[in-house]
């Protein structure tokens, strides 16, 4: 019997029977995706734009119900206008920038969260997880339509795996029983509860936290709530919960999440008629409202010890999971994808060795360790672990009222921001180091408006050599792998933006850019040796520094 | 690299230490712990370096 898990927002990829079921050997694939959630999918929409065959196995028809993620960040948008869906997400999301912040019975500020101009996108939109999904998925239908090749497989659920040298021998179960697949890689998106982990009996450790939270998605009737997020520290309606976070997502839905302890009885709370009691104490009794979809969730902050284990790469939550205060479960899981993409497009287009796919581990362990260390803060001050800890988070939330100073120490989760790969092994030394900080060898680009378009247009995809106030040639082409080059001036951003953010005090300046926008090495101008080395190293072909 | 000063740098320490005692006069220990927290909050501000914060948090718990 093939059962499902859970129920689904809508059907994207029903069942159909495919050629390799019937196939007298397993049929070998390059790249095998296990999961299509937000991160299977995103690795499915690089690998196939680069026309690397890949098949996504997942073990449910389409996305499931219920909205979790609500926050995308501005990186995360910037990956998917790469793969040409990122304008139908800011079109859908709702953008915020007044937040307010309350203790027990009263505001203790406003923010504004006051967006840095010349962006094509903004700091991050709220909006429903399974559209983020939708707008994916129908892209790599797009793709595949277009002749990429992308298959995404319904009901098609992983069940055991055997790990060789330089292949995996997958067992699948369908509703027409099971049948085997082999491939070169296998990617691991299957989730925080992750079955390819507990397959390969591979650890996921970490820090448990003891809360609950109850999230319940709202449809206001006849009310007009204003656009803003807001945030309870100990709301006097108890009854609400320890700490009350209210925020707007598309489609007249608020998202509600309610910090209700540890000693629960979960399937009391869960019922319709004690969700909307704390509701009501919360919007006030006369507020008018429909229940959309509620669930209770507790959360890890926990990591694999390694992203990879042969010819076995794990991306998204089945790699690291994070608390979802500060938005990073998803976002982090986005830049994986990115990050993962062109590398292993190289190496199984025989373009770099395998050696590569170990710097997506360097760099990725990097990035989760950040957004481990930043989710951990923000629940730490949430909810206090200890009555000192509770004592110096009263007293921030009292004096923030008063003084300015104190309201950068309110933590109810930190934005979502890229990870800068300072030390990566694919860096090239920073040979500009009078430039802009932001964007030293390891950062992601920042985008700058350019006349009617903008910077980000212009980069990724395959390497490119960006060139400030000074000459380079069109093209370089380095052991098998060639730089484009885009050329511009500071004038073509009459803002300043562009100079600000790529020139800082320099005259000019000559940046290697990676297939996912991050800087690789940067100089003052054209150095033909410097950049074939800048190449291969940020390429994996040469490993010394 | 600027060094915390654990010399004396109060002046007529006696009145300050009056004054400190008298904020806490009469107070239950719950909004004691609470004032003093605050404060800690409010003197860290001020000197705002992370240094010299590091050294006074390091020379707090020796
Ligand atoms: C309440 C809540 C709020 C959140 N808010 C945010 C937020 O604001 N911003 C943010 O960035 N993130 C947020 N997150 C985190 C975000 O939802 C996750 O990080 C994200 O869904 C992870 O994506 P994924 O693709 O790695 O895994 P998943 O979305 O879990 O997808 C895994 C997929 O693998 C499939 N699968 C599992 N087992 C098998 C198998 N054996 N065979 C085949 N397929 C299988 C599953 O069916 C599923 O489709 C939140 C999470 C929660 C719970």
């Amino acid at each position: 019997m093939f059962d499902e898990r859970y129920a689904l927002a809508f059907k994207a990829y029903p069942y159909e029977r495919n050629a390799d079921q019937d196939a007298a050997t397993p049929v070998r694939h390059p790249v095998v995706v296990m999961g299509g959630g937000p991160v299977g999918i995103a690795t499915a929409l690089d690998l196939g734009r680069q026309n690397i065959p890949v098949v996504v196995l997942d073990d449910h028809e389409g996305v499931g119900m219920g909205s979790r993620a609500i926050c995308f960040a501005k990186r995360s948008l910037e990956i998917a206008d790469r793969y040409g869906c990122g304008e139908r997400m800011v079109d859908k999301g709702v953008v915020w920038n007044i937040g307010k912040v309350f203790h027990e019975d009263r505001q203790v500020f406003e923010f504004n969260l006051l967006p840095e101009e010349g962006h094509k996108f903004p700091a991050f939109i709220n909006m429903q997880q399974p559209y983020f999904e939708q707008f994916m998925i129908e892209r790599a239908f797009d793709l595949q339509a277009q002749g990429a090749p992308i298959q995404i497989r319904g009901k098609n659920r992983v069940e055991g795996v055997e790990v060789k040298d330089d292949h995996v021998i997958i067992t699948i179960l369908t509703p027409d029983g099971p049948y085997t697949l082999e491939a070169d890689w296998l990617i691991g998106c299957d989730g925080a509860n992750s079955p390819l982990r507990g397959m390969l009996d591979l650890d996921f450790t970490g820090r448990v936290f003891q809360d609950n939270f109850l999230i319940a998605d709202i449809k206001m009737i006849n009310t007009k709530f204003p656009t803003e997020r807001w945030f309870w520290f100990d709301p006097p309606f108890k009854s609400a919960g320890a700490s009350t976070l209210l925020h707007k997502q598309p489609d007249d839905i608020w998202r509600v999440d309610f910090q209700i302890g540890w000693d629960i009885d979960r399937s009391e709370e869960m019922k319709e008629e004690n969700i909307r009691a704390r509701l009501d104490a919360f919007l006030g009794a006369d507020v008018e409202y429909e229940l959309v979809w509620s669930s209770i969730y507790t959360f890890q902050c926990k990591r694999m010890e390694t992203f990879r284990k042969g010819p076995v790469i794990f991306a998204g939550d089945a790699a690291h999971q994070v608390s979802p205060f500060g938005a990073r479960g998803a976002n982090s899981g986005m830049q994986d994808a990115d990050n993962l993409g062109w590398k292993l497009g190289l190496v199984v287009a025989n373009k770099a060795p395998a050696s590569l796919i170990d710097t997506y581990n360097d760099e990725r362990m990097f990035g989760a360790d950040e957004n481990i260390l930043n989710s951990t803060r923000s629940t730490d001050f949430i909810t206090p672990k200890s009555d000192t800890s509770r004592l110096f988070r009263d007293a921030v939330l009292h004096l923030s009222e008063r003084y300015e100073f104190a309201r950068p120490l309110v933590n109810s989760g930190r934005l979502s921001l890229p990870c800068i790969y300072d030390g990566s092994p694919l860096n090239s030394a920073d040979a500009l180091p009078a430039g802009p900080a932001r964007t030293r060898p390891g950062a992601p680009c920042p985008d700058a408006p350019l006349g009617e378009g903008y910077l980000l247009a212009l980069l990724g995809d395959g390497f490119t050599v960006l060139a400030l106030e000074t000459d380079v040639p069109e093209s370089l082409t380095e052991g098998g792998i060639t730089a484009k080059a885009v050329s511009l001036s500071a004038e073509d951003d009459p803002s300043g933006q562009l100079a600000a953010r790529y020139l800082g005090d320099t005259k000019s300046a000559v940046y290697l850019i990676r297939p996912d926008q991050h800087v690789a090495a940067r100089m003052a101008t054209f150095d033909e040796e410097a950049l074939r080395a800048a190449i291969r190293r940020a390429t994996g072909q040469e490993a010394t520094a | 690299m600027s060094t915390l000063n654990l010399t004396a740098n109060i002046d007529r320490p006696d009145d300050f230490y009056a004054d400190l005692l008298a904020l806490h006069e009469g107070r239950s220990k719950e909004e004691s712990d609470a004032i003093n927290a605050r404060l800690v909050l409010i003197l860290a501000n001020h000197i705002g370096d992370r240094a010299i914060l590091k050294q006074a948090l390091d020379a707090a718990a020796s």
